[in-house]
C-alpha cells in the first residue's frame, strides 16, 4: 500500500519533471516554431541564478520562484533580439545559432564559476509514508507543474494577451494590420518561455545540483517530450510527459535507471513512427 | 475496344467535410489525348495527385493496364509508367537541365542509353542551348519545358500535364501545343488547362469537372455548345 | 553524363593528402606525427557527416553516436579477441547496422528535417548517459569491462592482420590512417558520381520529383545514412586505437557539436570543405587547449555563432561564391 503510494509519487514526479523542463520549450516551439538548442543552458542558468542568489542571502523561495525566472527571462529576450529575430524562418540556421549560444553559455559559466558542483539543500523535508519517506518538496513540484499547465491554458484561452499571442502566431500580418506588433509578441513569447525554463532550472537545482554541463542531461528529454507532444502547448506537453514519465519511472523501478532512460527514447521513437507530427498533431488537434 | 490504359472506378477523396473528388469514372485508351477542364476547385489537380499516388483515395479504384494500383506508393506508380508535370513545377533547382533528363532516363536505361535519350529529348524540347544551366535560374516558361522534358525522358506510357501552358508567352503556348501533339503520337496524355486557346489547339475529347465530379465528357465543339458548361464558367472565364 | 567526375579540386585534394601522408613522417617528430594521425582520423569523421548532411540533406546532429559505437565496438572486440582485424571490421559493421535501424524508423516514418536533427541528437546524448552509467563489474561484454565514466584503458592497438604479436608502430599507423582518408575521400566522390549518388543529391533537392520519377526516396536516404554511420564507425576504431583508450566522451554533446562545427566552417556541399574545417578547428583547439586565456566551449560557441550569423555557407562554398562574383565582375569589365 505504502509502496504503491511511493511508486505513484515517483511516477508523478517523473511526469512533473518532464513538464517543468519542457513547457518553456513547448511555448517557444509551439508558438514560434523555433527550436532553441540553448534550452538546456537556460535551465542551467536558472539553477545558477537560484543558487547564487541563495548563497548571497536571498530567501530560497524568492531565489527559485522570482530571481531565476526573471534573470533567464531577460537573457531570453536579449537572445531573441540579437539572434533569433535575425534568423527567423531559417530553421536550420536557428538550430545552429542556438547551439552556438549553448556552448557560449557553458563556457561563460565555467569561466565564472568553475567546474565544481554547486548545491543547495532541498527545502521542506520529508513526511513518512509507511516504511518510506516522501520528500514534501517533490510533492510540491508536482503541484507547481500542474499549476503552470493550468495557468498557460487560462492565459491563452481567457486573457486578451493570450488571444493576441495566439493570433500573432497564426497570422502575423493580420495581427500587425490590427495594430499588434509581431516583433514585440515574439520577444515577449520567447521571454516567457525562457522565464518558465529558468523557473524550472531554479526549482530543480536543490534536487540535482548544478554543473555548467547539466543542460545536456535535460535537453534531450525536453526535446523528445516537446516533439512527441506536438504543436499544442498544454495538451501536447501534458500527454507526452505523462506517457514518457510513466514509462521511464516504471522501467526504472522494475530494472535500472539506465533501462528507464533507454525506454523513454524507445517509446519516443515508436510514437514518432506512428504519429510523425506528435500526439497533438493527430489527436487533440486544435487544442491549446 | 481493347482494354483501357487507365481506368478509374468511383474514385473519391474526402478531406474532412469536403469531397474534393466525387465518384470519378474515367476511361483512357492507349495513346489517347484527353483534356481536363473545369473551374478552380473542381478537383483536377487533386485527381492527378490521386493518379500518381501522392494522395490516397477514400473510395474507388484506379486501374492501370488492368491492374489495381489504388493506394500504391508514388514511386511504384511512377515505375509502372505514369509521369506527371505538376501544377507548380517540381524541379531540382540546384541541378542542370541535362542532369534532370539524365536522372529520369537512367532509371529505366543503361548509362549509354540514358546519355542518348538525354540528348534526344534536349533536341526535341528545344533545350539544347540551356543544357548545362541551373534550372533554378530559368524563367517559368522554360522551367515548364524542363519538367516536360524530364517527364518524357522517363518514357512513361501515360503523361499527366497540369497547366503546361501557365506563365507562357503566346509563342511558347503554340510551341507547347505542337509538342503535346507530337508526344501524343507515342504516348497517352491527360492535360489540365485553363488557357482555352491552348485547349482548342490540342483537344479531341474533353472532360469537364465541376465540384469534384465529372459534369460532361464530349468533343470540344459539343462542350462549347453545352449550356451546363457555360453556366459553371459564367462570370469566371470570359472567352469560352 | 559527365564521366569526368574527377575534377581539378579532387585531384588537388588527393595529391595534398598523398603529399602529407608520404612526407610528414620524414619531417615532423613523433609527437607531431601523433597529432597529425588524430587530425586525419577526425577528417574521416568529418567526411561522414559531410556526405550525409551536405549531399544527402539529412540533418544528423548525432553523428557522434556512430563514432562512439565504432570506438566502443572496437574496444570490446579487441579486448575479447586480443586481435584487431575483426575488431576493426565490426567497428564499421555495428554502427552501420544501428544506422540502418535508426534510419528505417526515421525515414520510413517520414520524419522531417528538424525532427531528424533532434532525434539524432537525443540518441547520442542517451548513449552518453548509458555509457556513463556502466561503471562496476556487472557491466561487461565478455572479458571487457565497460567501466562507465572512467572509460576503457589499455586497449589493444592495431596489429598486422593475423599476427597479434606484431603491433603497428606510430609511423605505420599514420600511413594507414592517411591511406584510409584517401580511400574514403575518393570512394565517396566515386559514390556521389554514380547513379545512386546522383539520386541522393536529387532527393536533397526535391523529394517529390524524385518519387515522381520512380525513385524510392526513403531507401536512398536510408542507404546514404548507413554509409555515413559506417564511415563514422571506422573513425571511431581509429580513434580508439590512437589513444588506446575509449570513454563516454565519444558520445558527448561536445563531440557531436565539434563534428557539426567542422562541416559548417568548412562548408556544406563539398567533401573538401569538412576536411579543411576539421583541420582548422582541430589546430585551433590544440592551440587553445594549451592556453588558459578562455574556455574552449566559450570560444567554440562564439565561432559557431559568428559563422552562422556572418558566413552561413562556410568557408569553401563562400570562397566559391567569391570566386564566381570576381569572375562575373571581370567579365562585366571586359565586356
Amino acid at each position: 500500500m505504502d509502496l504503491a503510494a511511493v511508486l505513484t509519487l515517483e511516477i508523478l514526479n517523473g511526469i512533473a519533471t518532464l513538464v517543468l523542463i519542457s513547457v518553456g520549450l513547448a511555448i517557444v516551439f509551439g508558438m514560434m516554431r523555433v527550436i532553441n538548442l540553448a534550452h538546456g543552458e537556460f535551465l542551467m542558468l536558472g539553477g545558477y541564478a537560484a543558487i547564487v542568489a541563495t548563497n548571497h542571502g536571498v530567501n530560497i523561495w524568492i531565489a527559485m520562484l522570482i530571481v531565476a525566472p526573471v534573470v533567464v527571462g531577460v537573457i531570453g529576450v536579449i537572445a531573441e533580439r540579437l539572434i533569433i529575430r535575425v534568423l527567423y524562418g531559417r530553421m536550420i540556421d536557428t538550430l545552429l545559432a542556438t547551439w552556438g549560444l549553448s556552448l557560449f553559455f557553458i563556457g561563460l559559466v565555467t569561466t565564472i564559476f568553475g567546474n565544481t558542483v554547486a548545491g543547495i539543500g532541498a527545502p521542506l523535508g520529508g513526511i513518512p509514508v509507511g516504511r518510506y519517506s516522501i520528500s514534501l518538496y517533490r510533492l510540491l513540484l508536482v503541484g507547481i507543474a500542474a499549476a503552470i499547465l493550468v495557468a498557460i491554458y487560462v492565459v491563452l484561452r481567457t486573457t486578451r494577451v493570450g488571444l493576441l499571442a495566439r493570433g500573432t502566431m497564426e497570422n502575423p500580418n493580420m495581427a500587425a494590420a490590427l495594430g499588434v506588433s509581431p516583433p514585440r509578441v515574439y520577444a515577449a513569447t520567447f521571454g516567457v518561455g525562457a522565464a518558465l525554463t529558468g523557473l524550472a532550472g531554479g526549482l530543480l537545482a536543490p534536487i540535482s545540483g548544478v554543473l555548467p554541463t547539466v543542460g545536456a542531461a535535460y535537453v534531450a528529454k525536453a526535446f523528445i517530450t516537446v516533439i512527441s507532444g506536438g504543436t499544442a502547448i498544454m495538451a501536447g506537453t501534458a500527454s507526452a510527459a505523462s506517457l514518457f514519465g510513466t514509462v521511464n519511472q516504471l522501467l526504472t523501478y522494475l530494472t535500472t535507471p539506465v533501462i528507464g532512460e533507454a525506454g523513454l527514447l524507445g517509446a519516443a521513437i515508436l510514437l514518432l513512427r506512428v504519429l510523425p507530427h506528435g500526439i497533438t498533431g493527430k489527436l487533440f488537434r486544435g487544442s491549446l | 475496344m481493347t482494354s483501357p490504359l487507365l481506368q478509374t472506378v468511383g474514385l473519391s477523396i474526402r478531406f474532412g467535410g469536403v469531397e474534393a473528388v466525387r465518384g470519378v469514372n474515367l476511361c483512357l485508351g492507349e495513346r489517347e489525348l484527353r483534356c481536363l477542364i473545369g473551374p478552380n476547385g473542381a478537383g483536377k489537380s487533386t485527381l492527378f495527385k490521386l493518379l500518381t499516388g501522392q494522395l490516397r483515395p477514400t473510395a474507388g479504384r484506379i486501374l492501370f493496364r488492368g491492374e489495381d494500383v489504388t493506394g500504391d506508393h508514388t514511386h511504384a506508380i511512377a515505375r509502372r509508367g505514369i509521369g506527371i508535370k505538376t501544377q507548380v513545377p517540381n524541379l531540382f533547382d540546384g541541378l542542370t537541365v541535362r542532369e534532370h533528363l539524365w536522372l529520369a532516363a537512367r532509371r529505366t536505361s543503361s548509362r549509354q542509353r540514358a546519355d542518348a535519350i538525354t540528348d534526344e529529348i534536349l533536341e526535341r524540347v528545344g533545350l539544347r542551348a540551356l543544357s548545362d544551366g541551373l534550372v533554378g535560374r530559368l524563367s517559368h516558361g522554360l522551367r515548364q519545358w524542363v519538367e516536360l522534358g524530364t517527364v518524357l525522358a522517363g518514357d512513361p506510357e501515360l503523361i499527366l500535364l497540369d497547366e503546361p501552358a501557365a506563365g507562357m508567352t503566346h509563342d511558347e503556348v503554340a510551341r507547347t501545343a505542337e509538342l503535346v501533339r507530337e508526344i501524343n503520337r507515342t504516348h497517352a496524355l491527360i492535360v489540365v488547362e485553363h488557357d482555352m486557346k491552348f485547349v482548342r489547339m490540342i483537344a479531341r475529347t474533353v472532360t469537364v469537372m465541376h465540384q469534384g465530379g465529372v459534369l460532361v465528357e464530349d468533343t470540344m465543339d459539343q462542350i462549347l455548345k453545352n449550356s451546363a458548361v457555360r453556366d459553371i464558367y459564367l462570370g469566371k472565364h470570359g472567352g469560352i | 553524363m559527365n564521366r569526368r567526375w574527377v575534377s581539378p579540386g579532387i585531384i588537388v585534394t588527393a595529391a595534398a593528402t598523398v603529399a602529407v601522408g608520404v612526407g610528414a613522417p620524414l619531417v615532423v617528430d613523433q609527437f607531431q606525427l601523433l597529432q597529425l594521425t588524430v587530425f586525419a582520423t577526425m577528417c574521416i569523421l568529418a567526411l561522414s557527416l559531410g556526405v550525409v548532411w551536405g549531399y544527402g540533406g539529412i540533418l544528423c546532429f548525432g553523428q557522434s553516436a556512430f563514432f562512439g559505437l565504432g570506438a566502443y565496438t572496437y574496444a570490446v572486440t579487441a579486448v575479447n579477441l586480443g586481435e584487431s582485424t575483426v575488431a576493426i571490421v565490426l567497428s564499421v559493421v555495428v554502427p552501420a547496422v544501428f544506422a540502418a535501424l535508426l534510419g528505417y524508423f526515421m525515414f520510413y516514418g517520414r520524419l522531417s528535417d528538424v525532427y531528424l536533427g533532434v532525434i539524432t541528437l537525443s540518441v547520442t546524448l542517451i548513449f552518453f548517459n548509458l555509457a556513463n552509467s556502466t561503471a562496476g563489474d556487472a557491466y561487461r561484454i565478455g572479458a571487457a569491462r565497460l567501466n562507465g565514466f572512467n572509460g576503457m584503458p589499455s586497449l589493444p592497438t592495431f596489429n598486422v592482420p593475423g599476427n597479434p604479436g606484431r603491433l603497428l608502430d606510430p609511423t605505420e599507423t599514420f600511413y594507414l590512417v592517411m591511406a584510409l582518408l584517401l580511400i574514403v575521400y575518393g570512394g565517396l566522390h566515386a559514390l556521389l558520381a554514380s547513379h545512386f549518388g546522383r539520386v541522393v543529391v536529387a532527393v536533397r533537392e526535391n523529394e517529390t520529383r524524385c518519387e515522381l520519377l520512380g525513385y524510392d526516396v526513403r531507401l536512398h536516404k536510408l542507404l546514404i545514412f548507413t554509409v555515413g554511420g559506417a564511415i563514422a564507425g571506422l573513425a571511431g576504431s581509429l580513434f580508439a586505437n590512437w589513444g588506446a583508450f575509449v570513454s563516454p566522451n565519444v558520445f558527448s554533446l561536445a563531440t557531436t557539436s565539434q563534428i557539426i562545427i567542422w562541416v559548417i566552417v568548412g562548408g556544406l556541399g563539398t567533401l573538401v570543405g569538412p576536411i579543411i574545417g576539421c583541420v582548422i578547428m582541430q589546430y585551433l583547439a590544440t592551440e587553445l587547449g594549451t592556453q588558459q586565456l578562455a574556455n574552449t566551449s566559450l570560444i567554440f560557441g562564439i565561432i559557431f555563432l559568428a559563422f552562422v550569423l556572418l558566413v552561413p555557407r562556410g568557408i569553401v562554398p563562400s570562397l566559391g561564391v567569391v570566386r564566381a562574383r570576381l569572375s562575373a565582375a571581370r567579365a562585366r569589365r571586359t565586356a
